[in-house]
């Protein structure tokens, strides 16, 4: 829309001034274009030598052995989906019971704090998780809940060999930690959300307060639930630091959760800097492509969700 | 429905509430473990040498990470130079410029993946754009990596910010004859000024802490940082070698310098929400 511009002292500097302006703000929105598209092709484009020597075989190939130039990606790949699997488990339940306790019964006055306190806990940056995790955490599961767990399940799979503490297991208590704030927080909004009306109606009909959690509140909040476990979705898989400190960096799949395993950041983390052949770099930043493929897919399967939800919220609430 | 029995129901009802009250508690109690931890490890390691001597090699008696800590501090500071405008003015684009184009739209989600784009991607483009061209690893990369973990998330907060501003405010102002970068900078992002600036020292406690994307980026050094074109000291990956390291002193200076981190970014976090709070009010 254009304005009709009075004469004044000022009317020969304000055209410069909206020029500038226009100019800037455009080509700051263009850096963000720039870089969201710059990652793709830098990715794609250096780990081509790796794309072209492997080819698809990369993603289902267990060696990764940089001695003889043997990269498969599937330990990396199978480690970031089961730690991420474990840290879902259980930092979903968790965060929705939390958020049931801090919108449903806990009193403001006790409520506000919990409810900082475990925002917190997504401040804390993820090196200092690894370093909790290297030094006090895996510790503390290879003396307590390791042995503990081998007495209650003997005899699965999941949990044998050694309690070293670093493990599978234990990346993924830590990762549960980091993303609990987040699903916490979203959880809490939705169930904030749920118009009073609708549960005073349940209360009204006898229900009991988990009853109305369950029937009203978290099918009211579903969609939201959905959204809040993409976003913790979206966080596990990425996350480095926490996790490199604690997964034991190994490329055996195994089926113990004890046992140590990698994933693709924690591979990154490791060994980019080691790695001075031009092809073992490549076969890294496509680890990195992946990873980044992975994300995409979360990030568009979120907004889609998002917006699709939105849309309903609009038409029927 | 079938009815179920009532004694049945309120048992369950109350174990329910049992367990979130237990679960609710166990987060804090984590949260309080971690912090403990840090603080008491931590503060054995650090003394006035901390601050003020080199890093040295493992057996050395009055060693600190000074070089870590100026690093740490003079890439952060460039890294708010680069990525504070940038988040700013590409915040205006989508509110001011372009509010409701398809062009606004497609930053919009550009900006959401680039949100969702873990730091060590960001450390790995920067690598390839800004490493590999150049020949060394540099402290200016590794400010570059932290811009664009901060850019997404300031251009966000910019947009989500100035959309709260009511139209009133640009209307008359631009009925006043106020040219329109006036409108938005004298006006709107004043307006906003609050929550930007909640945003904008958020975003600056999250990459201060960020270790992943400086390990291809700036890597690490002994050194004073002389230049920003060269391997640069920082406090983070510091913590990571040293951690990993075999050496006790070693392990020592890594909690020292966890707790410094920890103090500085939850001491932001805590300040911005606190002012936050405060005006909101």
């Amino acid at each position: 829309m254009k304005m009709p511009r009075k004469q004044g002292s000022n009317a020969s500097k304000s055209p410069l001034g909206d020029v500038l302006y226009n100019v800037f703000t455009r080509g700051a929105a263009g850096v963000v274009i720039l870089i969201a598209i710059g990652i793709v092709f830098s990715l794609a484009g250096n780990s081509w030598p790796a794309i072209e020597k492997f080819g698809a075989h990369f993603l289902v190939d267990t060696t990764w052995n940089p001695v003889i130039f043997e990269f498969g990606a599937l330990s990396s790949i199978a480690g970031t989906i089961v730690s991420t699997i474990i840290a879902m488990i259980i930092a979903v339940p968790l965060s929705v019971i939390i958020a049931f306790f801090l919108v449903e019964l806990a009193h403001p006055w006790l409520s506000k704090p919990i409810g900082y306190a475990i925002e917190l806990l997504a401040a804390v940056p993820s090196i200092i998780y690894g370093m909790w995790g290297l030094f006090v955490f895996a510790p503390f599961m290879a003396d307590h809940i390791q042995p503990a767990l081998q007495g209650w399940f003997g005899k699965l799979p999941l949990f044998e060999g050694p309690p070293m503490g670093i493990g599978m297991l234990s990346a993924g208590i830590i990762l549960a930690l980091m993303i609990l704030p987040f699903i916490t927080a979203v959880m809490r909004d939705v169930f904030r959300m749920v118009p009073s009306v609708v549960k005073e109606a349940s209360f009204g009909m006898g229900s009991t307060t988990l009853e109305t959690a369950q029937n009203v509140t978290v099918k009211y909040g579903f969609s939201g639930l959905l959204g809040a476990v993409f976003l913790g979705l979206g966080r596990a898989v990425g996350e480095t630091m926490a996790v490199t400190f604690v997964i034991g960096n190994s490329h055996d799949i195994s089926a113990s959760l004890f046992a140590a395993g990698n994933t693709i950041a924690s591979t990154l983390a490791n060994e980019f800097t080691e790695a001075a052949e031009p092809l073992y770099m490549s076969a890294l930043i496509e680890l990195g492509l992946v990873l980044f493929v992975m994300t995409l897919v979360i990030q568009i399967l979120a907004q889609w969700w998002i917006g699709r939800t939105q849309k309903k919220a609009g038409a029927g609430l | 429905m079938k009815t179920k029995n009532p004694i049945g129901r309120k048992l369950l009802d109350n174990t329910v509430k049992l367990l979130s009250v237990g679960a609710s508690f166990l987060g804090i109690f984590f949260l309080a473990w971690i912090l403990l931890e840090v603080t008491q490890r931590g503060i054995a390691a650090i003394n006035w040498d901390f601050f003020t001597e080199l890093p040295a090699p493992p057996g050395e008696e009055g060693v600190g990470l000074s070089s870590a800590i100026v690093g740490t501090l003079i890439m952060t500071v460039l890294a708010v130079a680069i990525g504070v405008p940038l988040g700013i003015l590409s915040g205006v684009y989508l509110s001011e410029v372009a509010r409701g184009t398809r062009t606004a739209n497609a930053i919009r989600f550009c900006i959401n993946v680039l949100m969702g784009v873990p730091s060590i991607i960001v450390g790995l483009f920067v690598y390839t754009i800004l490493v590999l061209p150049l020949g060394q690893f540099s402290g200016l990369a590794g400010a570059v990596s932290l811009a664009i973990i901060m850019l997404p998330v300031i251009a966000r907060t910019t947009d989500d910010m100035l959309i709260l501003v009511p139209n009133a405010l640009r209307e008359s102002a631009l009925a006043l004859g106020t040219p329109k970068w006036r409108v938005t900078f004298d006006i709107v992002l004043r307006a906003a000024k609050t929550g930007m600036v909640t945003g904008v020292l958020l975003a600056i406690a999250r990459v201060s802490g960020e270790t992943a994307p400086l390990l291809f980026t700036s890597l690490n050094s002994f050194y004073m940082p002389e230049s920003m074109m060269g391997p640069t000291s920082n406090l983070t990956v510091t913590i990571f070698n040293y951690a990993m390291s075999p050496y006790e002193d070693w392990q020592q200076m890594a909690w020292g310098a966890s707790l410094l981190i920890m103090i500085s970014v939850l001491g932001v976090t805590i300040f911005a929400r606190a002012a936050f709070k405060e005006r909101a009010k």
